[in-house]
């Protein structure tokens, strides 16, 4: 199918958009470090799908829906437990899913290429990503996912339009929102704004089960850093009720002052 | 001779503060290794770095159709790098530093170890700490590859100074290599909000127990009182509410901060929030319920209503200052 970026006609934004989405494990699951300590231990958590990644979705999906034309393909690099992940936002409405099966490590830069040889070559007018995956929160592997295809890439992204071969972009900095207009085909994460994640609905979940669920094995990349050992944080050191109410505020000040030295 | 890229930050003309801890970092890093400091930066004069360590400031400027956005750094820094080698560059975990170095890492073909906490040469090799699963384990990560590419979380290491003599500036063209097709075409600037939650130094936080938008006066307050070091935070359920913007969200789906002083007013200190402030130096909570888990990893606790507490915090501290 043609992209955007080949369209002569500025209103016809048929653009297939593929979103790049990562389990992890539930923001309120317990970590347990595995005993060899490179790892956690997988029992008994809870898996979703990073929360940025729906905001992708979401975007996804209301861009085609405006547009009227276009798909949406949700990408993941896991292993095969990351199908249930991808049903979740074939069920929101994403057309078809492709797992690289593997195991994805903290190197983003590993995560990056993998992605890349799925993404390179293929008509995605726009390739979404979450702005971080919760679980390493690195916010990098869209970026160089884009230099390695060879695409503009907006980050932070609260906001989009398409129209006319172009895909102008509100991100969250410092201070305010910068408008970027990026000409198609371009990278884009997303970050809280406008896109709210909808609920499946039953229909949804139910069509999910026929949709087409594409896996392969993902190529094997050179990594680039290894992670030596994970450990719990220290516990911060025990803390103290100063005492109750207004009463209280003096001693406060006297002990950030006196005993932290922060004021 | 061994080198050491430091990327600092330009704001507005001048270099950003938190330059400072990044060459410090990597000062620290070319001592071990007994190597020299670069320091790279665009859009200010990064003479005063030499303050903290530099031995040699590199400029570079944008070109003459700059479009805006990172690019155009990215791909000078990248083509310094590849031309004058260098073993470790070291970038600031800002809004900034997040949306460069992954570009610049790309272009070279390296990984990246973000938002490190801890950096050292071990056998060698460098070395870094940095937190995972919202701070719940911290991995130790070799990097494996030269140059290794990190970025520190900003306020975690304490700037040193380490005098250096005789650095000049020395102008660098910006490398034409904005990529076509990325264009800053506007800027919308939001109210208020100077100083962004996650490079500030202290960091008044509200939440759901301020019952309202209307009332963030109180909290604006508290921060005028301590001065321009301090901004406002807010957890989630405000955000959600719309009480407050999205960038003063501090947790797992908002901002990371570590100021050195974090006071939680009304917030129930939710594992989530935890994640985004549980590497501050100090944390104060102020919470009605004695039992609210924030003061589980709260340095110091005040039982009571943050309406009736707030502003004689306030006013105490203004106090201080004037006394
Ligand atoms: C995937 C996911 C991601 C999340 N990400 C984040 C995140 O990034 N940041 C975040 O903050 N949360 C996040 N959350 C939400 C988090 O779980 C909590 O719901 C949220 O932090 C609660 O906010 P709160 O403490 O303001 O509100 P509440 O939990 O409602 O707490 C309000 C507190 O105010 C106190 N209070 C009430 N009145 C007063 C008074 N007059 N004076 C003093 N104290 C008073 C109460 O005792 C209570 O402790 C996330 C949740 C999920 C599932
Ligand atoms: N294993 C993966 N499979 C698919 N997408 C991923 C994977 N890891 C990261 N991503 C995407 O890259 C974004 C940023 O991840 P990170 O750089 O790891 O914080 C995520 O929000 C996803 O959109």
């Amino acid at each position: 199918m043609d992209t955007a970026a080949g369209c002569t006609e500025p209103r016809a934004a048929a653009v297939n958009i593929t979103v790049c989405v990562k389990r992890v494990p539930d923001t309120e699951t317990r970590i347990r470090i595995a005993d060899d300590r490179r790892g956690i231990v997988p029992d008994g958590v809870k898996y979703v799908l990073s929360p940025y990644d729906e905001f992708a979705i979401e975007a996804a999906l209301q861009l085609v829906e405006e547009a009227g034309t276009g798909e949406v393909t949700l990408l993941s690099f896991g292993s095969g437990a990351a199908t249930e992940s991808l049903r979740s936002g074939l069920a929101l409405g994403a057309h078809r899913a492709v797992l690289l099966k593997g195991e994805p490590t903290m190197d983003g830069w590993a995560t990056a290429r993998v992605l890349a040889s799925e993404l390179a070559g293929g008509d995605a007018g726009l390739v979404l990503f979450g702005v971080k995956a919760v679980d390493d929160d690195q916010q990098q592997v869209g970026p160089m996912v884009a230099e390695l295809v060879g695409r503009p890439c907006a980050t932070s992204v609260t906001a989009m339009e398409v129209g006319g071969g172009v895909v102008t972009c509100r991100r969250a900095v410092e201070g305010g929102q910068e408008v970027v207009e990026m000409d198609l085909p371009a990278v884009a994460t997303l970050t809280k704004g406008k896109y709210e994640p909808r609920y499946a609905s039953l229909r949804g979940i139910m069509m999910a089960k026929r949709k087409p669920m594409i896996e392969k094995e993902a190529p094997v990349v050179e990594p680039g850093l290894a992670v030596e050992a994970l450990q719990y944080p220290p516990p911060r050191p025990d803390g103290r009720i100063v005492g109750e109410g207004v009463g209280a505020v003096g001693e406060l000040v006297r002990l950030l002052r006196e005993e932290a030295k922060v004021l | 001779m061994t080198k050491i890229l430091a990327v600092a930050e330009s704001k507005h003309g001048a270099v950003a503060g938190v330059s400072r801890e990044t060459v410090t970092v990597a000062r620290t890093l070319a001592d071990s290794l007994g190597g020299t400091v670069e320091v790279a930066v665009s859009g200010a004069p990064g003479g005063e770095l030499a303050e903290w360590g530099a031995d040699r400031i590199l400029r570079f400027d944008p070109g003459g159709e700059d479009a805006g956005g990172p690019d155009p750094f990215a791909a000078a820094l990248s083509d310094h790098i590849r031309t004058h080698g260098c073993r470790a560059v070291v970038f600031a975990a800002t809004a900034t530093g997040r949306d460069l170095a992954p570009r610049v890492a790309a272009r070279l073909g390296v990984s990246l170890l973000t938002d490190c906490t801890g950096v050292e040469v071990a056998g060698g090799a460098l070395v870094t700490t940095r937190p995972v699963f919202a701070g719940k384990a911290l991995a130790r990560v070799r990097a494996l590859a030269s140059p290794a590419l990190l970025s520190i979380r900003p306020n975690v290491f304490p700037p040193r100074t380490a005098p250096r003599e005789g650095v000049r500036d020395e102008l660098h063209a910006g490398a034409a290599g904005n990529r076509p097709g990325y264009r800053v075409v506007g800027f919308e600037a939001s109210q208020g909000a100077s100083l962004d939650v996650s490079e500030a130094t202290i960091v008044v936080s509200g939440g759901r127990g301020m019952k309202g938008p209307e009332n963030w006066h109180i909290l604006a307050d508290l921060r005028d009182a301590i001065g321009e070091t301090a901004a406002l935070g807010a957890s989630r359920a405000v955000v959600d509410a719309g009480w407050r913007p999205h960038a003063e969200q501090v947790g797992q789906t908002g901002k990371t901060v570590t100021p050195k002083l974090y006071f939680a007013i009304a917030i129930s200190g939710a594992i989530q929030h935890l994640a985004g402030m549980r590497t501050s130096g100090v944390v104060v909570a102020v919470n009605r319920d004695a039992d609210a888990p924030i003061f589980g990893v709260a340095d110091y606790g005040i039982v009571g209503d943050a309406f009736e507490v707030v502003p004689k915090l306030a006013e105490a501290i203004r106090g201080l200052r004037q006394g």
